[in-house]
């Protein structure tokens, strides 16, 4: 990289926004003459400004297999998200990145491939489910089993709904913790429908994000059903200021979520000081 | 090697000043800080450590990052570019030398710091040897000796009645070439005073335990009961890490005035309860018991895990300054053992 300010932003626009729920909206970038971005891998995040509020760090929910946009689902939670939802299409944002590691890609090819996601964590698998679905022939079977607190609290309707099931071999779960009239679905917590659905670790390696709680929840189901901790990979979550991993506050033991991170298998987390 | 008569040091900075920004220990108000030199300053050698870093100089309190517009456009400009300015930092201690080496491993580590990268080349730093170390001093602990700097460009050493000076680097040799008017040569007798000055202040420092081996022995010690205990006296003031020559983290923050504004860093600290707090309301550091533990074992763990060395230099700042008496040497006897 060498001479440059790494917490320089560049300046993106935004080419829309798409309503997900009711607190999360889909925003798509991309540079105001046209062209690519940068290069990434699914699972990397990166830095979004907005000014004069200030900035924060998304997980990129587009896959880099779709060109020319990024994309980024965010909820509204902080200061700046509340303000990315006042914005119109057209305002310009600061952008840098890509930070992180990213999902094992190379890893996971020839493997069967369980996504287990909560809320607006579908967000960093949409990335790598679009990135695998792109390359269908180098994946396994797809099973996608993903929970909202309700049903319109469901992201990325149209692909869990229209696009996805549509792909061969690839499955779409569906589950809600509260029920409601427009839904006919299964109703439950994220990991008791895992439980339910018992897909045998054979062949398999899962990915899965969620909120604390359920990912707590998850692993432990996980363990009962046999999965080895190496085939279980999830992404950590940190306050982060700079992303390049110099402003020392996303630390877990001596690995900075910003640069070591996001992206840890459980036998890596089982390896760091259990403070996350 | 070259030599100066203290009662000539004046001429010295007056030469130095005309040439470039001279930074000395200046007493102003009742403490010794690292100040600009102009004539009639109250220069301070005597002092050992200043009262805040001399971090200061490569990674200011508060620097602005990037100045922005979005009146008609969004218009950025980097700021980083243009940071900093050619300096001569006179009298830096060598503890605090070595601190700079640990600060180069964060800002210069990938990706570049360029504001930092920067001011750390366009400053010539002129150490002084301590020939009188505190009862707080503990740069042994950590292989630094007293009375040398080997990351300095110039090494001074008080001999009594002149400093003599050895240039340890391309740019010392560079700075003392431009003051050969008001410098003597030093003879081999200079020589024999300096390393006598030299094993004397080594002699001098109080006993410290060894650090070496304190990394390997804290990998186990994150769920240890030793911090239930150690955290209660914290009062989360925070001073600490402000005058810790090691201490990198930062904030990044945002100064908007109508349609402009600027993007600033400045220090942070992990002693505060929203250093960790995110947004949806989780904070992954609840109390100051992990708080006061990130501390330590950043320093003493996580840090020597990451670079190599540890976070540590010995000066002896926080030890002195601490309102409760939270001294990093004793977490390290109690953690590291015997003296």
């Amino acid at each position: 990289m060498g001479c440059q300010n790494p917490l320089f932003p560049r300046v993106v626009v935004v080419e829309e926004i798409r309503r997900e729920t009711p607190d999360v909206k889909t925003f798509r970038v991309v540079a105001p003459d046209g062209g690519e971005l940068f290069d990434y891998k699914p699972g990397q995040c990166a830095m979004l400004s907005l000014f004069p509020v200030g900035e924060a760090l998304f997980s990129i929910t587009s896959s880099p297999t779709r060109r020319g946009f990024l994309e980024f689902s965010i909820k509204e939670t902080g200061m700046v998200t509340r303000a990315l939802h006042e914005i119109e299409a057209g305002t310009k944002l600061g952008l840098r990145g890509p930070y992180g590691n990213s999902f094992p890609t190379e890893l996971l090819k020839g493997k069967d491939l369980l996504f287990i996601g909560g809320g607006i964590a579908l967000a960093p698998l949409r990335s790598l489910i679009n990135y695998c679905l792109d390359n269908r022939d180098d994946y396994g079977r797809v099973d996608i089993i993903y929970g909202a607190r309700s049903s319109k609290d469901l992201v990325q309707k149209v692909e869990l709904f229209e696009n996805w099931p549509r792909v061969r071999d690839t499955h779409v779960h569906l589950t809600v913790d509260v029920k409601s009239d427009d839904w006919d679905g299964n109703v439950g917590f994220v990991p008791a429908f895992l439980e339910q659905l018992n897909p045998s670790p054979e062949g398999k390696v899962t990915i899965t994000c969620g909120p604390p709680i359920m990912i707590k929840f998850v692993l432990e189901s996980l363990a009962r059903m046999g999965y080895q901790p190496e085939n279980i990979i999830t992404t950590l979550e940190m306050k982060m200021k700079c992303g390049v991993g110099k402003c020392g506050r996303c630390n877990i033991g001596d690995k900075y979520v910003c640069k070591d991170g996001p992206v840890f298998s459980l036998a890596e987390l089982q390896q760091m000081p259990n403070e996350f | 090697m070259k030599k100066i008569a203290k009662t000539k040091l004046v001429e010295l900075w007056r030469q130095l000043a005309s040439e470039t920004g001279l930074y000395l220990p200046i007493a102003s108000d009742g403490v010794v800080n690292f100040a600009r030199w102009q004539e009639g300053a109250e220069v301070d050698l005597e002092a050992l450590n200043t009262l805040l870093p001399a971090k200061k100089f490569f990674f200011p309190q508060t620097e602005t990052v990037l100045k922005y517009s979005f009146s008609d456009d969004l218009v950025l400009e980097d700021c980083a570019g243009k940071a900093g300015e050619a300096l001569c930092l006179f009298g830096a201690r060598p503890c605090e030398v070595a601190s700079f080496s640990m600060l180069d491993r964060v800002f210069l580590g990938e990706p570049v710091d360029e504001a930092y990268r920067r001011r750390r080349e366009l400053t010539t730093v002129i150490a002084l040897g301590c020939n009188d170390p505190d009862e707080t001093c503990f740069c042994g602990s950590f292989d630094i000796d007293p009375g040398k700097a080997p990351g300095a460009d110039v090494l001074a050493t008080d001999t009594g009645d002149e400093l003599v000076l050895v240039a340890q680097s391309a740019k010392g040799e560079e700075l003392l070439s431009l003051l050969n008017g008001v410098l003597e040569e030093a003879t081999s007798g200079d020589e024999n005073k300096v390393k006598d000055a030299q094993e004397k202040a080594k002699a001098k420092l109080p006993p410290a335990p060894p650090a070496g081996g304190l990394m390997e022995k804290l990998d186990g010690m994150f769920e240890d009961s030793y911090w239930d205990l150690l955290y209660q006296r914290c009062i989360a003031c925070g001073t600490c890490t402000y005058i810790c020559p090691t201490c990198h983290c930062f904030d990044i923050q945002e100064y908007p005035t109508g349609s402009r504004g600027e993007r600033i860093r400045c220090w942070d600290s992990c002693m505060y309860a929203d250093f960790t707090q995110m947004a949806g309301g989780h904070n992954p550091r609840p109390t100051q018991k992990e708080r006061v533990r990130q501390r330590f074992m950043h320093k003493l763990n996580y840090f020597p895990r990451q670079h190599g060395e540890y976070a540590c230099v010995g000066c002896g700042r926080c030890v002195r300054k601490c309102p409760v008496n939270l001294d990093i040497l004793e977490v390290i006897k109690d953690l590291g053992g015997a003296v």
